[in-house]
């Protein structure tokens, strides 16, 4: 068994949601704020939990092509990203950040608003109420999305292959490894990385249940 | 301390509009749930905008729709005491205090000190607000906004939703906190005992309407207009039209009452609260405001007892008359003569 898949499935995961994490919750808070399109800005960055991954790696595959506007604009900097470890990373993060979009959101709307208003009429900055009231008090619901994002991105399959195809060393994650060893017959080979793949998840959802009871909901406190 | 409220909102049913001068003093606003008054303390604090208007606080320019100036909360310096408290549920109260406190790291600790004493909470500087009871909350909150260096106070309906033990002990504490902090405040209520018991001047505000200020005392005594009468617990309200000077016949009690209050000249209602009504021996005498009045209906309340009476012999309407135990125990008859007291009516436009 060749490890290069791990590594770059681990790689490129925790890339992806690094920026996924960051996105996300500022998508959250800019769409939590909106006052006009709201609906539309929400249902953009849903869409790509909805579509069909192969069609969302096709809309990239479009956007960033050699002959997208993009594409032709990154090439004059010798930057391609289709079929490349880039693209790996870029579908992880477009199919991982509705779900930390969503579950950060869900976590910042079931704040008290009482408690925003408050710290803003004491002349705490937006900043420090952003950084040491919302998100401590949005805890669990922010880690619950990092992890369902980290998933996410670690089992990332069809906007993968369509956008950064599966080529061994280079854009071969575990999931197209198991596509590709089905390809090749070899059964042994696809049921060890599909039992690789059943052992990270099941730890990292067990590390979100035990973060997120530990952390536990900030409650309403009765009056 | 004084600041100079008015403006204009548009809400969803009808349109905000706001008018009062405050100095020095604790002011009400009255009304019913959403009515508007919560909102126009948002306006005040900045958490909400005006559509129109200009607010003031000490000669600074909160709010000015013609000029263009918009405050942020976080500048008005306004302290907002929320009906839920809103302490940070994720630090403790002394950091509660410290995380809103200005100034180099020492003088911040000391303010911490400084306000965890005067609202007696130092033994529960290290514990977290729900940890706390609703009267710790509420010391809590308002250590807090002290430390911030709020100018002026604003009260979101403080004791709702509180029962009603806690809401007398938590009106004692207010009342301690407002009579140490000196300034000015903004309680917005529904409950008329409340309002009384903590404000000397009070508006009225219907869907969005404000009703000129009054102080306590007038307001109570002559509310002027049917919400106004409502709001302030006046249970006995009747249709009414101006006879002569002297006297207005109430169309729902269906009598003809003699009044002292020449104003307004022409009514649409008479009230009269539950417990100026009076008993008299011997027959009616409509002339003196003695009328037969039958017994509909007696409540047993728990110091009092409500009688339900209306004009004997006709389908008038119930008014309901509020009594000592005791007194009632001796009267106790099916039909007796009531006195209309001529200067407790009070009178109505439309």
């Amino acid at each position: 068994m060749e490890y290069a898949p791990l590594f770059l499935t681990i790689k490129t995961a925790v890339v992806a949601t690094v920026v996924t994490f960051f996105l996300g919750i500022g998508l959250a808070l800019a769409v939590a704020r909106m006052r006009r399109f709201q609906g539309l800005a929400d249902a953009v960055i849903t869409l790509p939990l909805v579509l069909p991954p192969t069609v969302v790696g096709f809309f990239l595959l479009l956007a960033f092509g050699r002959r997208s506007a993009i594409g032709r604009f990154l090439l004059q900097f010798d930057i391609t990203i289709v079929f490349t470890w880039k693209a790996a990373v870029m579908a992880a993060i477009v199919v991982s950040l509705p779900l930390m979009y969503r579950t950060a959101r869900g976590a910042f709307e079931q704040l008290d608003p009482n408690i925003i208003g408050a710290a803003r009429t004491l002349g705490v900055s937006e900043w420090r109420i952003f950084w040491y009231v919302l998100v401590p008090n949005a805890r669990s619901g922010i880690l619950a999305g990092l992890v369902l994002s980290f998933t996410r991105a670690l089992g990332e399959f069809g906007a993968t292959i369509m956008f950064a195809g599966n080529i061994p060393g280079i854009t071969q994650t575990m999931s197209t490894a198991v596509y590709a060893a089905v390809q090749a017959n070899d059964y042994d080979l696809a049921f060890e990385w599909a039992v690789v793949i059943i052992i990270f998840s099941l730890v990292f959802v067990s590390l979100m249940n035990i973060l997120i009871s530990r952390t536990g909901a900030p409650q309403r406190r009765e009056v | 301390m004084e600041l100079d409220v008015k403006i204009e909102k548009k809400l969803r049913n009808f349109t905000l509009r706001a008018d009062f001068t405050l100095r020095d003093e604790v002011f009400a606003l009255l009304g019913a749930s959403g009515c508007g008054k919560s909102m126009t303390l948002k306006c005040i604090a900045g958490l909400e905008r005006p559509d129109r208007g200009r607010i003031v606080l000490d000669g600074r320019v909160l709010f000015d729709s013609e000029q263009g100036i918009d405050l942020s909360p976080q500048e008005r310096r306004v302290g907002y005491l929320f009906q839920n408290f809103a302490l940070f549920p994720n630090m403790t109260i002394a950091e509660n205090i410290r995380f809103v406190a200005r100034g180099t790291r020492q003088q911040r600790e000391a303010r911490v000190r400084e306000n965890l004493a005067r609202f007696d909470l130092t033994e529960l500087g290290n514990a977290y607000p729900m940890e706390l009871s609703g009267g710790q909350q509420q010391r809590a909150a308002f250590a807090r906004i002290l430390a911030s260096d709020a100018k002026i106070l604003l009260l979101d309906e403080p004791f709702s939703a509180l029962d009603h033990y806690l809401k007398w002990k938590l009106e004692l504490e207010l009342r301690e906190v407002l009579k140490s902090y000196g300034g000015a405040a903004v309680l917005v209520s529904h409950d008329r005992g409340e309002v009384y018991r903590l404000a000397s001047r009070a508006a009225v505000i219907e869907r969005g309407q404000m009703q000129p200020p009054h102080t306590r005392d007038a307001l109570f005594e002559n509310p002027q207009t049917l919400a106004a009468t409502l709001l302030t617990g006046c249970k006995n309200v009747s249709k009414a039209e101006r006879l002569d000077a002297h006297r207005v016949r109430a169309a729902d009690w269906q009598l003809d009452l003699t009044v002292a209050a020449r104003e307004p000249q022409s009514v649409a209602y008479a009230g009269l609260r539950a417990h100026f009504l009076e008993y008299r021996e011997g027959a009616e005498d409509p002339a003196r405001n003695i009328f037969s009045m039958e017994v509909a209906d007696v409540i047993e309340d728990t110091f009092s007892y409500l009688v339900m009476i209306r004009s004997a012999g006709h389908q008038a309407s119930c008014i309901r008359w509020e009594l000592p135990k005791a007194e009632w125990r001796a009267i106790k008859a099916p039909v007796l003569s009531v006195y209309f007291p001529p200067e407790k009516i009070m009178l109505m436009e439309s």
